[in-house]
């Protein structure tokens, strides 16, 4: 029962994905053309009310739901893991249109060729998993 | 109630969705986890028995199980969404980017969510499908967990937190988006 919460906020998220047509190639493909605002606006809104949110709960030093304080812990701050890493996400990303959220949303709209990227998408996982002492980060 | 029904089934502007991406973060943090969708990859690739070979993936996975049960709810609400709250599929993408399509030969730019012609089993015998689904996948998979996160977890979570290294992934994000976009799509859609 624990995880029913966790069904229906992903169903209601995985419904504004579908209908904001953020799994939608296209998006991200005019996206990177910067020939709309569409994605920015969905983007832009979303940061600002969480930077708002994040505010207000480290303020209020709101708690969760079992009652501990919720805390943010900072990420290391390096530049070159973040900015190869991300660098070729971003290819990812503009090539298939989808990022780790939208690939099961995907799914769930019937394009079921998604599941190949999905695959692909853990065995790059793996892969960064066996190579990760090697790279520089 | 069918006004309703209608209401919502027109495409939603961004200052719907990106409020409700707000709320799914602070909902996330309020029942005691974090937003960042990639982690499941991390978590399948555990699963599947990847601990055995890599101590990366030597981690309690269950405690990730709330968010695999997340992931599942997502397909399902694109289930939903697809099948009763879209009665017309098509992107209204700005005409300048269809025009662009169109001489890179995708047929009928925006007249479904994705180019089919690409995301077909059938395009994984053609170069071109094979090399965006395959070879996309792949770079998704390796580059998010290389830099700790992905949309969810650095440009909405660690944006939202004023995190440096999460701006810095996103900056990597675009450096890679555009120049995938700019430079390798157009060689790589006419194969």
């Amino acid at each position: 029962m624990k995880f029913l919460k966790y069904i229906f906020l992903g169903v209601f998220f995985g419904i504004t994905f579908t209908k904001a047509e953020i799994i939608s190639w296209y998006r991200i493909y005019e996206m990177f053309r910067f020939e709309s605002f569409h994605m920015y606006g969905v983007i832009g809104s979303a940061v600002v009310l969480g930077i708002i949110v994040v505010q207000i709960i480290k303020r209020r030093k709101m708690k969760d739901i079992a009652g501990n304080e919720i805390v943010f812990t900072p990420k290391e701050f390096t530049i070159p893991r973040y900015l190869i890493g991300g660098t070729i996400f971003g290819l990812g990303w503009a090539m298939t249109g989808a990022c780790p959220g939208p690939m099961f949303v995907l799914l769930g709209n019937g394009v079921l060729a998604i599941a190949v990227v999905i695959a692909f998408a853990v065995l790059g996982t793996f892969v960064y998993g066996i190579l990760r002492d090697k790279l520089p980060h | 109630m069918e006004s309703i029904i209608e209401f919502i089934q027109q495409p939603w502007p961004w200052y719907v969705a990106g409020p409700i991406i707000a709320f799914t973060m602070f909902m996330l943090l309020y029942f005691g986890n974090n937003f960042g969708l990639s982690a499941n990859l991390r978590t399948m690739c555990s699963i599947i028995g990847g601990g055995k070979s890599c101590d990366f993936f030597d981690f309690d996975w269950k405690k990730q199980t709330w968010n695999l049960v997340f992931a599942i709810g997502t397909i399902i609400g694109g289930f939903i969404a697809h099948q009763f709250l879209s009665p017309d599929t098509a992107v209204a993408i700005s005409e300048s980017t269809k025009a662009n399509l169109e001489t890179l030969g995708i047929a009928n730019p925006g007249s479904d969510i994705a180019p089919m012609e690409l995301f077909s089993f059938d395009a994984l015998f053609s170069l071109r499908g094979f090399i965006m689904l395959v070879v996309g996948g792949f770079l998704i998979g390796f580059g998010t967990r290389y830099a700790g996160g992905c949309t969810s977890g650095h440009a909405i979570s660690g944006l939202s937190d004023l995190q440096p290294a999460s701006l810095v992934a996103v900056i990597g994000f675009f450096i890679g988006g555009l120049a995938m976009t700019h430079l390798l799509l157009p060689y790589i859609l006419t194969l």
